[in-house]
């Protein structure tokens, strides 16, 4: 498996080749498979630990439950022409040139068995609507092919009724958990995120000596003593990042961004060692129970740090379990201050900063780089920003544009809502998928080397962690660096002139810090 | 002998499609979108999703942006099927009405224009590779079952015309519950054998996606998640889930 992605540097000179729809190698990725689940990641989920014996049955019998208890699937299943507009959408498809990959055919996998346990047509004429029963082998390909779906909506758009393969993916992927065939990564993380808080298993003290260490340097690089709170109760804002950005790079010099924001508006705020995740992998295992479940804590160290208002930090998926699902799953949030959305969006909380003038900025602090900015899929797709519809388009390349000079927008059909996927979304950001990662990627890249070409652009900014871990590993295998991706919150935090912060070797100011301390 | 048995075909084809589809409907209806899944950007009200579903409906919107082919040939033949349809409306009223009699000429191009959408449709099933990847038998037989109707119809009009009157007096005959002569060509056979065929087969075809367009969730829901809750009934039953923070430890 190893050497699969040491794959020579793929350059492409045009946009074209990233809408190049491939000629069908069936099978293509028929091998690719992630790592399962071992009992106890399984157990802790409310899964059976393996493949149970009457796997078949109860296959059947919650793809029946799934039916009755969400419309999106059922009305999915059934509404689907097989126009074929949606074939050549997906950026896995279009990198690794596997039919099952096309976002109908992937539906396929799961429709034909639906037909044939759940609809006329299927159970008495099964060859005419290609109607399949459920052997191992479907089951197999199932776990193959669903864990080569980002979910990322991109089919969906382009579909004349809005079907949504992540919506089938995720159901696809709660039905193998029920069996006992859940994938290690997901559910490996989500148990750790249950007994720590976190998704890295990251403990309160280890915590908080890395926030510490941060503060340091935040004060050597700026001579303030600019905060990272941990567990303060009574902060205004509680902070709710993904734990890449306590350590993985670009991400930390984003949450240094998000702390110099906080500092200059002058609010407080903290982090929950008890919710110190924003990333909630309950949703790419389609399973709402857990989903609710990790929502919950955010509601809880809400509570229990007697905080108004909730900020995420930069996360995809999160961003869309935050604003499409938290106040659902967790809700109501009759708590906290209404004057402010619940929850917001660090990108917001710093637009809205800019706008309010309180952020001093000096852009040509960026002035080495030339931006462009990759859309996550989970936050164009999934959510939105500030009160106008596109807001999520519009913020992020708002505030890039505010804090530096050189900015390119990629080809218009693979920005806002038409984004590529980064190709390391939706629970598949592991090594043992990382032949379909960087295939995944092509688009994107693609694009990429095209404004590379056109306007020098030289770095690219993303707002999601899972973004930004893939983007560092598989730019390399598109001729860039590792660092050409960086997080937006750290072009911010580059750009921000913080109250009595001398350039290079003046001592600081100590009152803006003053106020903060109270 | 022969009417008997097309006006049983009709009754049986007419309760098929109307009941099977309405439980269908109200199947979808019935069933909980349990978690806000609009694809955004969405419309932030109820209004926008109304303009959004008729762009989708009126315009195939989605489409447009995303297959010319398609569209072309999908619009091709919906709108002709839809002023097909409107022009059938005079064999079922008596006296027709003014706007029915309006759009006859129209009518008649119409079927130019299905029968173009539909060849279309077809040919790209069988030469474009993925499409021809995700085909069933059934998707060929759906598009070679609307040919049917269209080329019969056609026929009539333009190469063997049949007895139009006593057709419609047929239909307005069933219409009370009397069963009139219906004209033995076989042209009109034909074409009346396989409507039937397609009003039984509606509700449990793909034919469904006409009224499925309504039910999708990523289309129809009004993006306003952080303003309201949107809890399902299912999901309200769920066991609480504990307050407040465990002890520290628990690791
Ligand atoms: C709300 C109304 C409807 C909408 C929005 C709609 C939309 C669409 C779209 C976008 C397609 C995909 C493009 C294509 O393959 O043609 C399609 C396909 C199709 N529609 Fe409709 N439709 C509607 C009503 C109907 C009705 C009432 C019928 C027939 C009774 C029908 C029959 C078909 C057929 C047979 C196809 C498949 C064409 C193929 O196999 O390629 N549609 N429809
Ligand atoms: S959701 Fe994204 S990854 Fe999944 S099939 Fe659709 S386009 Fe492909
Ligand atoms: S675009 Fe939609 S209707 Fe067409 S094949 Fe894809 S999922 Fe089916």
């Amino acid at each position: 498996m190893a050497p699969k992605d040491e794959v020579p540097v793929i350059t492409s000179n045009s946009i074209d080749d990233a809408f190049k729809i491939p000629k069908l190698e069936c099978g293509a990725m028929a091998d690719s498979n992630t790592f399962a689940a071992a009992p106890e990641h399984n157990e802790p989920l409310g899964f059976p630990g393996e493949l149970i014996d009457n796997w078949q049955e109860v296959a059947i019998a919650k793809m029946g439950e799934l039916a009755e208890k969400n419309r999106a699937f059922q009305v999915y299943l059934d509404a689907c022409v097989k126009c074929g507009a949606c074939t050549d959408k997906c950026h896995y498809f279009l990198g690794t040139s596997d039919p099952k990959n096309m976002p109908v055919a992937r539906q396929d996998l799961l429709r034909s068995v639906y037909r044939r346990y759940y609809t006329f047509a299927g159970k008495y004429f099964p060859w005419l609507v290609g109607a399949r029963d459920l052997t191992r082998e479907v089951l197999d390909e199932w776990y193959t092919y669903y864990h080569q779906c980002s979910q990322c909506r991109r089919c969906s758009v382009s579909c004349p009724y809005g079907i949504d393969t992540a919506e089938i993916s995720m159901a696809a992927r709660e039905i193998l958990d029920t069996v006992g065939m859940g994938q290690k990564y997901c559910n490996e993380i989500i148990t750790k995120l249950k007994k720590t808080g976190n998704n890295l298993g990251l403990n309160p003290k280890a915590l908080r000596a890395t926030l510490e260490d941060l503060e340091e340097d935040l004060e050597d690089e700026t001579g303030i003593p600019v905060r990272l709170p941990l567990d303060e109760k009574g902060a205004d804002i509680l902070l709710i990042t993904p734990s890449a950005d306590f350590f993985a790079e670009p991400h930390i010099d984003g949450l240094l961004g998000y702390a110099k924001v906080f500092h200059a508006a002058g609010v407080s705020w903290t982090i929950s060692s008890y919710a110190s995740e924003a990333a909630n992998f309950g949703m790419f295992i389609g399973s709402y129970e857990n989903m609710r479940e990790v929502s919950w804590r955010i509601r809880q160290a809400a509570k229990d740090l007697g905080v108004k208002r909730i900020v995420f930090g930069e996360c995809g998926h999160a961003w869309r379990v935050g604003y499409s699902f938290l106040n659902t799953l967790a809700g109501p949030f009759d708590f906290l201050d209404q004057n402010y959305p619940i929850p917001q969006h660090i990108m917001e909380f710093t637009s809205d900063a800019i706008d309010d003038g309180i952020l001093k900025i000096d852009k040509s602090k960026n002035d080495e780089f030339v931006m462009t900015y990759h859309d996550s899929c989970n936050v164009a797709r999934g959510s939105a920003m500030g009160r106008k519809e596109g807001g999520q388009f519009d913020l992020p390349r708002k505030v890039l544009q505010s804090v530096c000079n050189n900015y390119h927008d990629m080809d218009r059909d693979t920005i806002r809502e038409n984004t590529f996927c980064c190709g390391g979304g939706g629970g598949l950001l592991t090594d043992d998928l990382m032949d379909l990662r960087i295939k995944g990627a092509k688009p994107r890249m693609t694009a990429l080397q095209q404004v590379t070409a056109d306007h020098g652009v030289t770095h690219m900014a993303a707002i999601c962690a899972i973004c930004k871990t893939q983007f560092s590993k598989v730019m390399p295998k598109y001729g860039y660096e590792m660092d050409n991706i960086m997080s937006v919150h750290q072009l911010v935090a580059n750009a921000v002139v913080l109250d009595g912060q001398e350039t290079d070797d003046d001592d600081a100011a100590p009152q803006a810090a003053a106020t903060e301390e109270t | 002998m022969l009417s008997t048995l097309y006006a049983v075909l009709f009754y049986v084809a007419t309760i098929f499609m109307i009941v099977g589809t309405a439980m269908k409907v109200l199947k979808y209806a019935r069933t909980p979108a349990p978690l806000k899944i609009p694809v955004s950007p969405a419309p932030r009200t109820k209004k926008g999703v109304w303009f959004r579903m008729f762009k989708e409906v009126a315009f195939f919107q989605s489409l447009f942006k995303s297959n010319k082919w398609i569209w072309i040939f999908a619009v091709l033949f919906h709108a002709g099927m839809l002023l097909v349809v409107l022009r059938h409306i005079r064999y079922f009223t008596q006296p027709v009405w003014g706007w029915v009699e309006l759009i006859q000429p129209i009518g008649v191009y119409a079927s130019f224009a299905m029968l173009i959408g539909l060849l279309g449709l077809l040919i790209r099933r069988i030469v474009v590779p993925r499409i021809r990847y995700i085909s069933d038998p059934s998707d060929y037989l759906m598009l070679i079952l609307f040919l049917g109707i269209v080329i019969t119809g056609m026929g009539m009009k333009f190469v063997m015309p049949v007895d139009i009157l006593a057709v419609k007096q047929f239909f307005l005959g069933l219409m009370r519950f009397q069963i009139n002569e219906l004209p033995a060509s076989p042209a009109i056979l034909t074409h009346l054998g396989l409507v039937a065929v397609l009003m039984i087969i509606f509700p449990i075809s793909k034919l469904m996606h006409a009224p499925g367009v309504f039910f999708a969730p990523s289309r129809t829901q009004v993006d306003n998640a952080r303003e309201f809750r949107h809890l399902s009934a299912w999901a309200n039953q769920l066991p609480p889930l504990p307050e407040g923070i465990p002890e520290e430890g628990d690791v």
